[in-house]
């Protein structure tokens, strides 16, 4: 067995009856970048010398392993900001951005856990994706097969996980970017309730969608990371000033009696036989553990990814703004005067997808058009929350795939920006209206990807998440199985 | 054809919090260049805004001391635009729901008043400073970014330049009073901008407008708004037309020049601030708000008035600015007589300032030692004249006015006797000029109390001297 | 079915402070017009009586005390800057 066969909980164990050192697990890691990261691509920039002497600072440290997080190697994704070590969103304009000055929180609390940063991991340019194909500099792969793609926008989040690089890893979800890739890849990832974690230190994208969420092979994993990185933060304005249930309660509970929602809206179109079954299999699974599920309508749902693109495209035209070359990145040598300035550093820096974004978004927010574009997403934004809302009433989780289809292939959806952007139809209502999701593994497809199941909980009630994808994966095994990258053949 | 002027001024105010608007920084003027910034100000990615309450507190009370009503339900937007002192390429300002809206102000120009509308106030971030340097470059410093900002905006009620300074002059002392700015044009903590038409009389719309930008003083205000009026009115008779232009004041030349034309409206792209929440101000906070303001200049005004019976040209000096009316005060509180402690702030103390070029609070002196001052005049201790030495020790240096009196020996010298003797002796020396007093020449009393004045080194209690002369004249 | 004309894209791309070729104003007037194209379905719906969601969370009045804090030394706030003269920002100036 190889360490990454372990929980985080059975790692902590190992570390406390020293059958292993935090130097061993720091060693797995980079050993297994070593050997796999040429194929995957998952990672940016590698915080070796750092977590080697991490690792033997902790070692010095007495741990009383109820922290199960201590002396764990991480994987934070390339938006998330890290003192001292470079952060570029995966974008040219930030290729010389060394020293971001400042932690995110969420890599404070990190931190304060006593996890190892191993490294930053790949994404889609700003998180303007949903097959890390945007990135600047190289398209992370997916794991499980490399001419396929991991997902997006923390797809190098998620194939790190999934080829057993990093023990776990963070990610940020604005329509999809943490649950698509996890679908993809086979791994567990949450999008937390917006509000739960601080986004303070998470480079922008759409600052009323976005949230930071853990990405880990296990749901029980997900949840002590979760623990982690969860609750108010007075730098964080829009963080939710609420007491952080104790997840772990979410494992000692079954899901007898539990009602779940199935829209009827998340297995039609676009949505493969494959998915559906896989889906339709995890239901009876659920019947079997004593729940009852029931179809139920999400009657806005077409309507969601429109509404997205515009309110999306819109706070990221205004978010993305900053990077003018003035007083970080890239500045163009070109420029002999203020305008070009920041014409050409901004157009030599951003990708195509970041460009057509800010574009579409400067025109919707622009004199004349706000109330058409902007405004009117914002009303169809409320209608969508409004549907979530209602079908809480009656039911404790909404259930359905996390994406459509399976990864599809490199190269394959590049060329038209909005068969591209259809893909995340399942995952973007649940950032319109706030909401929690988890995608777990729940299958393969016939050419052995994995394929993501996805719950869907009520503001804050991410327990109630866990405990639902717990009771899943205790019952299947489709978890359990790992790509057979490289020399693990 | 005669024209009449219509004049609006955005007029932006520093609130002096002990740190800025949306970031711990310190937020004080004269720093070294790029000193008080953080990650915040400087538009870091993945930084957020968090609002600072006082700031809120400050702007409501402002918007307060100018008549405004106050939103219960206020938020911020983000104004886009690129600019380098701009770090985020947008500021968090309100656009749609501004804390304060339909105030007024009163000002009163050649005795007549006249109430002018405040259209709105609302918060913002200020920007950095770009300094333009000729060797093709700009250097920023971001201090300044993140200070908090009202603005105010004027309805178009101005018909004159003189209106023009006489609101500015009212804004700025009614905003002092309320203790939120310092409102220094010379530090940037008040600035303005003005706009300004004109229209044929008796035509209902208003004519294209221009705007006045860096203009550094009240005074350049009135005179960049004059010359632009006399400007537009002779484009206009000569049958041109005014384009929609902004323009400066240059001080040198004494004329408006030409920035740029403006193309239709500026884009600023408003749309509400995602990472700050909205605010929702209830009638407790309000009144909290409300409890806190000072009584404001006018009141005060009023008050001295009738309640003081000072003269209306005391009243108004001495309420021009805040620091001077609570200096007053606190003089009549030590013991000061309310007419004499008005003519010494008018007078001495106020030509003092202007030759020093100095504030109260830069001077030695305080209400106590000034109070005690004109008491010892009043008891007779010492004479006016010699009160003026006192002062200029106590502007200087400070200290207890008795205790200055007494160690250089200036007390006032009223003993009958000792005042006949001194008198007596210059009688003697001065025959002639007793003759030529009784022979009606006034003029040699002055000189016989001159005499008396520099013998005694200007101690003697002069109507004392005035009646011992005359007594001892007659008996000769 | 709107459109968005070549010089609606030019216009977008300055105010977004873009460098765009020839070339990129024809592929982003196209997909941009396809993009605002499908975004027409929202039109469907009748939201005139909707109120619009800025924040889906409903948090008021949430404000730090005036308290200010040292964070960075100074020598840092120009760390990262592409150009730097006597402790501040360099940047070319308007004009050429």
């Amino acid at each position: 067995m190889s360490l990454f066969d372990y929980t985080l909980k059975e790692l902590q164990e190992k570390l406390h009856n020293k059958e292993i050192t935090i130097t061993d697990l720091v060693n797995a890691s980079y050993e297994r970048i070593n050997e796999v990261d040429d194929q995957v691509h998952a990672f940016l920039t590698l915080n070796e010398e750092g977590a080697r002497e991490n690792a033997k600072e902790l070692e010095q440290l007495a741990n009383d392993h109820t922290n199960l997080l201590f002396g764990i190697p991480a994987g934070i994704k390339d938006n998330l900001v890290t003192k001292g070590l470079r952060t570029t969103c995966a974008s040219q304009l930030l290729d010389n951005f060394n020293d971001p000055l400042y932690n995110a929180t969420v890599v404070d609390r990190l931190n304060k856990e006593r996890t190892v940063t191993i490294g930053k991991l790949n994404m889609d340019e700003f998180a303007m994706g949903s097959s890390n194909e945007n990135s600047s500099y190289t398209a992370t792969r997916n794991p499980w097969n490399t001419d396929y793609v991991p997902g997006g926008s923390s797809g190098g989040s998620a194939a790190a996980v999934a080829a057993n690089e990093v023990f776990f890893s963070l990610g940020s979800d604005t329509g999809g970017s943490i649950r698509q890739p996890a679908a993809f890849c086979g791994v567990v990832g949450l999008k937390p309730t917006y509000g739960l974690v601080s986004r303070f230190g998470l480079v922008a994208f759409a600052s009323s969608l976005d949230q930071i969420g853990p990405i880990t092979r296990t749901v029980e994993d997900n949840a002590h990371v979760l623990q982690a990185i969860a609750g108010h933060d007075e730098m964080d304005s829009t963080s939710a000033n609420i007491t952080v249930p104790d997840y772990s309660a979410a494992f000692k509970e079954n899901v007898k009696g539990m009602k779940i929602a199935v829209p009827k809206e998340y297995l039609q179109e676009g949505v493969t036989p494959e998915v559906k079954e896989a889906v339709l299999q995890a239901l009876k699974v659920y019947e079997d553990l004593g729940a009852t599920w029931e179809e139920v309508s999400l009657p806005h749902s077409k309507y969601a990814v429109a509404a997205y693109y515009l309110l999306s495209s819109s706070e990221a035209s205004a978010n993305l703004a900053r990077f003018d070359g003035v007083r970080y990145g890239v500045r163009s040598e070109q420029a002999t005067n203020m305008l070009d300035m920041f014409k050409l550093s901004r157009s030599e820096g951003f990708g195509d997808e970041v460009k057509r974004r800010i574009m579409l978004g400067t025109f919707a927010l622009s004199s004349g058009y706000y109330d058409a574009y902007y405004k009117k997403a914002q009303k169809v934004r409320t209608l969508i929350k409004n549907d979530f809302e209602k079908v809480f009433e009656d039911y404790d989780v909404i259930i359905g795939p996390t994406t459509p289809t399976p990864a599809f292939k490199v190269g394959e959806k590049t060329d038209d920006p909005l068969t591209m952007y259809a893909n995340d139809i399942l995952t973007i209502p649940v950032n319109l209206a706030g909401v929690p999701g988890i995608s777990v593994p729940c299958g393969f497809s016939t050419n052995g990807l994995p394929i993501g199941l996805q719950i869907i909980g009520k503001h804050f009630d991410e327990t109630t998440i866990y405990r639902t994808a717990y009771a899943f994966e205790q019952a299947t095994d489709h978890h359990k199985k790992r790509p057979t990258l490289g020399g693990a053949k | 054809m005669n024209f009449e002027t219509i004049i609006g001024l955005e007029v932006h105010v520093e609130l002096k919090t002990n740190s800025k608007i949306f970031s711990p920084s310190f937020n004080h003027f004269g720093a070294k260049p790029n000193e008080n910034i953080n990650p915040i100000d400087l538009g870091y990615p993945g930084v957020l805004p968090v609002l600072n309450e006082e700031a809120v507190n400050f702007a409501m009370k402002a918007a307060m001391a100018l008549n405004c009503d106050i939103a219960s339900d206020t938020k911020f937007d983000r104004k886009n635009y690129f600019y380098p002192d701009n770090p985020k390429a947008y500021q968090i300002s309100q656009f749609d729901q501004p804390i304060g809206e339909n105030g007024w102000i009163e000002i009163e120009v050649e005795g007549k008043k006249k109430r002018i509308g405040i259209t709105r106030l609302h918060m913002e971030e200020d920007a950095g400073k770009l300094t333009h340097s000729d060797d093709g470059y700009s250097l920023v410093d971001y201090n300044r970014q993140g200070t908090p900002l009202v603005e105010i905006v004027s309805e178009p009620d101005l018909r004159s330049p003189a209106e023009a300074y006489a609101y500015l002059e009212k804004l700025k002392n009614i905003i002092q009073y309320t203790g939120v700015s310092d409102c220094k044009m010379e530090e940037g903590s008040l600035r303005c901008d003005a706009n300004i038409s004109i229209r044929p009389i008796g035509q209902e719309e208003f004519g294209v407008k221009t705007e006045l930008k860096n203009l550094n003083s009240f005074s350049f205000v009135q005179k960049g708004l004059e010359f632009e009026e006399k400007r537009q009115e002779e484009v206009l008779l000569a049958g041109g037309e005014i384009l929609q232009e902004t323009r400066r004041y240059d001080e040198q030349t004494k004329e408006t020049i030409l920035m740029r034309v403006k193309e239709g409206s500026d884009d600023y792209r408003y749309f509400p601030e995602p990472d700050l929440v909205p605010l929702y101000i209830d009638e407790a906070w309000k009144e909290r708000i409300r409890a806190e303001i000072p009584e404001l200049p006018d009141a005060r005004k009023a008050r001295y008035i009738d309640e003081l019976e000072l003269p209306v040209y005391d009243a108004m000096v001495l309420t021009s600015t805040k620091e001077m009316s609570d200096f007053f005060e606190a003089t009549i509180a030590a013991g000061s007589d309310v007419k004499q402690a008005s003519n010494w702030l008018m007078g001495e103390v106020s030509a003092y300032m202007n030759k020093q070029q100095k504030e109260l609070h830069d001077l030695a002196l305080t209400p106590q030692s000034l109070a005690k001052m004109i008491q010892l005049i009043e008891d007779g201790t010492i004479s006016s004249k010699i009160a003026k030495k006192v002062f200029a020790e106590l502007v200087e240096k400070g200290g207890d006015p008795e205790k200055i009196v007494k160690d250089k020996g200036l007390v006032q010298i009223s003993d009958e006797g000792q005042l006949t003797e001194i008198i007596s002796a210059i009688l003697d020396k001065n025959e002639q000029s007793i003759i030529d007093y009784k022979n009606g020449k006034d003029k040699a009393l002055g000189f016989l109390v001159g005499q008396v004045m520099k013998e005694t080194k200007g101690q003697a209690n002069p109507p004392m001297v005035n009646k011992i002369i005359l007594a001892e004249m007659e008996k000769r | 079915m709107s459109e968005i004309s070549k010089e609606q894209v030019k216009h977008v791309a300055h105010l977004a402070r873009l460098a765009i070729s020839d070339e990129e104003v024809e592929t982003m007037t196209k997909q941009l017009g396809d993009i605002i194209n499908y975004a027409e379905l929202l039109n469907e719906l009748d939201t005139d009586h909707v109120k619009p969601t800025t924040h889906v969370l409903d948090l008021k009045n949430v404000m730090r005390k005036d308290e200010p804090r040292k964070w960075i030394e100074k020598e840092d706030a120009l760390k990262n800057a592409p150009d730097q003269k006597d402790g501040q920002f360099r940047v070319p100036s308007i004009l050429e």
